[in-house]
């Protein structure tokens, strides 16, 4: 493979692999992907990071959402050579030293998932949204959430993981 | 669902985005949020050979008061005009219509002039835009041109766009003094496409009532203050105007039903906001 240079303004042609380089949880990453290659598949295919789900690829079901950036978005509906430089952030990042984030605790405690399929990209737009809104009413919750499609739970311990998430980081600053 | 191959170019500003759409015309799409054009090139609805990425470009991605409108450049997310914080002064419209759009996720990377230069005839952004006669600047070498919504839009995913055109910006009239609006939506789930969406602007003399997804692109009507009789019997006949159609997800019937239902809330909220709002004045 071809090491390209990725100066902005040079095309990568269809057809061949391209050298993308990301942070992805922190660390410096690197992998080869075609223009055409969804992050999604990048992630998981080429980086190995299985930790994000791919569900309906024309973004609906929300279960491949990451951060670029620290933005939520949909990694199906995204370019692995669009995120080249950047930031990435997976469900595999939010635990530290082996210990769930008290994003996870709450979803946890509050049996907020049962199988699973959904809940990292789930995690990853609740940790975005709570950066931009701490302090939440369940209302705006629910729409952020309508966003993710969840067959198991009915949403409600979700949604109460979330406010709890929010209620307990505001009693703490 | 992956899409076929195509080359990509990650564009610095618009000169750049200029020159290649001016070599590659149809063949090439422009890139921004991709929140549309990634969905159809994973379903291979489209295949172009070039992908010309705009989203990157940050002389682009602004949104700025000039002139009495809101100027949103061809890289600002929909999430960066949603947060901005003066929003629901600057143009309300705006500020009722975006938690109709998609999700929070999806908002966070699609972009104003992407949802725009895709006209979608049930989308959000087009109808508020025809709504309040706003502007789209297009940019290619041959020079600038912009042109008002009414002359964009030409039909369903059709618009006054040439293939070598970039569209640098788009441009939201500021609240007219003395003005109420209001966005009524109904669709099959939150954040789905919308089966019929209604914006309204109300002012001391007028009415201005916007349909969306019912005919091929977004239809504006403007009315003198008419009294309820004969608003309903007016909204009534330009809901037919609308050449609703039967499909998959509703009746002709069902939704000139709902743009009288919806039209009919739009203008009494948008009109009990005008009251507000000149009363404040």
């Amino acid at each position: 493979m071809k090491d390209e240079r990725k100066t902005a303004g040079q095309a990568l042609p269809a057809g061949r692999t391209h050298r993308v380089r990301c942070t992805l949880n922190g660390k410096p990453r690197e992998g080869a992907a075609e223009s055409r290659t969804l992050l999604s598949d990048f992630l998981r295919h080429e980086l190995g990071a299985t930790g994000t789900h791919v569900g309906c690829e024309h973004g609906v079901c929300g279960a491949c959402t990451v951060r670029i950036d620290g933005v939520a978005g949909r990694s199906c509906l995204t370019l692995a050579v669009q995120v080249d430089g950047r930031r990435v952030d997976t469900v595999e990042g939010l635990a530290r030293d082996g210990e769930l984030s008290d994003l996870q605790q709450a979803f946890r405690r509050h049996h907020a998932l049962q199988c699973g399929f959904c809940t990292a990209g789930i995690l990853m737009s609740c940790a975005d949204f709570l950066e931009r809104a701490p302090a939440p009413t369940e209302q705006q919750v629910r729409d952020m959430l309508s966003g993710h499609l969840c067959r198991c739970t009915g949403y409600t311990p979700i949604v109460q993981a979330v406010l709890d998430v929010a209620a307990a980081r505001n009693k703490n600053t | 669902m992956k899409p076929a191959a195509f080359d990509y170019v990650r564009l610095e500003d618009e000169a750049q985005a200029c020159d290649l759409l001016a070599r590659h015309g149809e063949e090439a799409r422009v890139l921004a949020g991709g929140q549309s054009l990634i969905t159809v090139l994973n379903m291979r609805l489209a295949q172009p050979s070039v992908l010309l990425d705009v989203s990157r470009c940050e002389p682009l991605d602004y949104a700025k008061v000039v002139g009495g409108k809101l100027e949103v450049g061809a890289a600002a997310t929909q999430a960066s005009v949603e947060w901005r914080p003066g929003l629901a002064d600057e143009v309300p419209l705006l500020a009722c219509a975006f938690p109709y759009i998609s999700h929070f996720q999806v908002r966070n990377r699609g972009t104003v002039c992407g949802s725009v230069a895709h006209a979608d005839p049930s989308a959000e952004l087009p109808l508020c835009l025809a709504l309040l006669d706003g502007e789209v600047v297009l940019a290619s070498r041959r020079g600038r041109r912009t042109l008002s919504a009414r002359d964009f839009f030409q039909g369903m995913l059709t618009t006054a766009r040439a293939g070598d055109e970039l569209i640098a910006c788009v441009r939201y009239p500021l609240r007219a003094p003395g003005t109420g609006y209001a966005f009524e939506e109904f669709s099959l789930r939150h954040g789905d496409f919308a089966i019929a969406a209604c914006a309204a602007a109300v002012s001391q003399d007028a009415i201005r009532l916007g349909v969306g997804g019912v005919a091929d692109r977004p239809a504006v009507v403007q009315w003198p203050r008419l009294p309820r009789h004969e608003l309903e019997a007016a909204i009534n006949d330009f809901a037919w105007t609308l050449g609703a159609q039967d499909d998959a997800h509703a009746s002709a019937a069902y939704r000139r039903r709902l743009v009288r239902q919806l039209a009919a809330r739009a203008i009494a909220t948008a009109a009990a906001r005008a009251q507000g709002a000149s009363n404040e004045g």
